[in-house]
């Protein structure tokens, strides 16, 4: 078994718009740690989500080589990348991605049900899983009937469902004010503790400076990777 | 799998989107009762005027003598020509072709009494083969005149439902004896209740029928009024009129080709003409069904299309948290099969109640006589909303197809 849970060799995406063609990534090596807490910075359209999405196995790259947990993403039919979306990765969205007709209880049932979780169990994982991001009074919500952080929160909850190793997050707190983005951050700094491979873009350099590891792209490159502020991990345990 | 997996995978969304749901359903519904409504009043409509128009009797002609206007052999124009009792018999025997001949007389105004009921009818003289060419057929419980009745000039009367009704209310006739000019007739049964449009002498339920040689022995009239004749083969008919039309001609010497010594009207010939109406209006109604199906479709079809970016962007959601392409593929079946049975049922049962409300109410009009007793058909039902679910089908399938199909970042950014 590799060290890597994520190891990315020479990726290169290309978007094809009409007759333009335009490279996002341009060969892109990129290696994560099992239970590594990473934050991707760098300026808008730098090709970050499009890498967070080839890493969560949302889209699939041009060329180069993905492993994730020794096994290459690249040779996987649809229906076993959709069981490792299901199963391996959670992936929060900056635009939280949340069913609009469905209740937060229903939103975070929906990766268990593909997992094929029974009844009694799924429903006792859900509660828990509200419980834990502090929802336990919003079970019966709509997206539309809670706040930006609160859904974010259901975002999360849906994502921890089937207990991923990894979890990836796109600008999770992009779209929240500063106290609720904080009590997010917070929940991933935890998680980071209980031993899961965290991957976090943001352009907050303070949300960055938590984490161990920040890989800064530019132009669809690696510019540099920096190491993260220490403190923010102790941070993280005071808090 | 549990069940209940299984449902909230396949079935849960679906009952939660109400108002696209309940929108198709209502488009589906919709389309599927105009058009079985539209059908099967066309279709009732159209059997009622068959009904209406076979009242008469079927594949008959009728016929009056008239006056000459060619002098032939002798004797001048303007001469009256009378059929006589005999004529009928002549016919059949000379004109193979013929199925039968039937000779009448009529009389209007003639008094009728029964109890202390007093009334003025018509009265018709007939012959047996009438109950077959000319429809005059009894309720059950009575007949219609028949051989014996001719040979021994009895006095019975067949009447007229209406007549029967404005006589004898609700007390039966047969058995019964009225006089018809003080002279006592019995009763031996009830015409039918039938609808006809066409008559030459009256409405048969109106008229009382009696043998026509017991019309010469108490009206002493010397001529017949009219014949009708039935050829064996309907196509024979216009031979058969020619061949009628010499047979007289040689028998009351008159010019063959004299068009104004006798009258024909082929009851057959119109009614040719009026089936080739029918069929007109059939056409017609169904090109007005398959517009409003047209339209329907463009509904449903358009309802489904307008929700493609709504679907589209929770099929990406769902992609993203681990569904397969099939669960995705399985639950849009599911779900256009349901909306297509809920909506195609409730079109069905509409169109059903609405049709046996519609013969249950005892409307008190005219044009209900027209519009007769709409029948839908279940058939036309199901291949209405066949077509429907499968354009709604068409038109929701392949978005659905294609946002399984791509990577879930395509439909999660779906526009
Ligand atoms: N589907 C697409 N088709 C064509 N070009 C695309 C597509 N998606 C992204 N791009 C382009 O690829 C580049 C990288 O986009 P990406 O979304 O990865 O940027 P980003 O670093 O996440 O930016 P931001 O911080 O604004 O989210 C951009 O120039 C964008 O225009
Ligand atoms: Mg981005």
């Amino acid at each position: 078994m590799s060290a890597h849970m994520i190891d990315i060799v020479n990726l290169v995406k290309r978007y094809q718009t009409g007759t333009v063609s335009f490279e996002a990534l341009k060969g892109v090596d990129v290696q994560i740690d099992r239970g590594e807490l990473v934050s991707i910075v760098g300026p808008s359209g730098s090709g970050k989500s499009t890498m967070m999405n080839i890493i969560g196995c949302l889209d699939i790259p041009t060329s180069g080589k993905y492993t994730l947990d020794d096994q290459d993403v690249t040779k996987l039919t649809p229906n076993q990348l959709a069981d490792i979306r299901n199963r391996k990765i959670g992936f929060v969205f900056q635009a939280f991605n949340l069913l609009p007709y469905a209740t937060a209880f229903e939103n975070v049932e929906v990766p268990l049900l593909f997992a094929r979780v029974g009844g009694r169990k799924r429903k006792q994982r859900i509660l828990d899983l509200l419980d834990r991001v502090g929802l336990a009074d919003k079970v019966n919500n709509k997206p539309t009937e809670m706040s930006g952080g609160e859904m974010q929160r259901v975002a999360i909850a849906r994502a921890l469902a089937n207990e991923p190793e990894v979890i990836l997050a796109d600008e999770p707190t992009g779209n929240l004010d500063s106290s609720s983005g904080g009590g997010i951050v917070e929940l991933f700094h935890e998680l980071w503790r209980e031993g899961k491979t965290i991957v976090v873009i943001t352009h907050d350099s303070a949300l960055a400076a938590q984490t161990e590891r920040i890989i800064h792209i530019r132009d669809g490159l690696i510019e540099k990777v920096t190491h993260g502020n220490q403190q923010g991990r102790r941070a993280a345990h005071v808090a | 799998m549990q069940l209940s997996t299984l449902y909230n995978i396949f079935v849960r969304d679906f009952r939660k989107q109400s108002l696209r749901i309940g929108l198709t359903i209502v488009a589906l519904a919709w389309g599927t009762l105009s058009i079985m409504l539209l059908l099967g009043f066309g279709e009732g409509m159209h059997q009622q005027m068959s009904e209406n128009q076979a009242g008469i009797g079927t594949g008959i002609s009728v016929i009056w003598g008239g006056n000459t206007s060619m002098p032939y052999k002798g004797l001048g124009r303007g001469r009256k020509i009378w059929f006589h009792a005999g004529d009928g018999e002549y016919l059949k025997q000379l004109i193979p072709e013929l199925e039968a001949v039937g000779e009448e007389y009529h009389r209007w105004g003639v008094r009728v009494r029964w109890a202390d009921k007093v009334m003025t009818q018509h009265i018709n003289g007939v012959e047996p083969v009438y109950e077959d060419i000319r429809n005059i057929v009894p309720r059950v419980g009575g007949r219609m005149v028949n051989e014996i009745d001719i040979e021994l000039k009895r006095r019975v009367a067949f009447i007229g439902w209406e007549t029967a009704r404005d006589i004898f209310g609700d007390v039966d006739p047969v058995g019964e004896t009225i006089y018809l000019q003080d002279l006592p007739f019995t009763v031996i049964g009830v015409l039918v209740e039938k609808n006809q449009w066409n008559s030459y002498s009256g409405q048969d339920q109106s008229t009382i029928f009696i043998p026509t040689t017991t019309f010469v022995a108490v009206f002493g009239d010397p001529y017949l009024d009219n014949m009708v004749f039935k050829p064996r083969d309907l196509d024979q008919m216009d031979m058969v009129k020619e061949r009628v039309t010499e047979a007289l001609a040689a028998r009351y010497k008159f010019h063959p080709d004299d068009e104004s010594a006798l009258s024909i009207w082929d009851i057959a010939e119109s009614m040719r003409e009026f089936n080739a109406m029918l069929i007109g209006i059939k056409i017609f109604l169904g090109i007005i069904g398959g517009l409003t199906l047209l339209i329907a479709s463009v509904g449903v079809a358009n309802i489904m299309y307008v929700s493609i970016k709504e679907r589209t962007r929770e099929i990406g959601i769902k992609m993203a948290v681990g569904a397969r392409k099939s669960y995705i593929l399985i639950q849009f079946l599911i779900e256009a099969l349901l909306i297509t049975a809920t909506g195609g049922f409730i079109g069905m049962m509409l169109a059903y109640v609405a049709t046996e409300t519609f013969q249950r109410v005892d409307i008190q009009a005219d044009w209900v006589e027209w519009l007769g007793k709409p029948t839908i058909s279940a058939d036309i039902g199901i291949i209405v909303v066949a077509i429907l679910g499968v354009m709604g089908l068409i038109a929701g399938f392949f978005p659905a197809l294609r946002a399984a199909s791509v990577s879930p970042v395509e439909s999660l950014r779906y526009e």
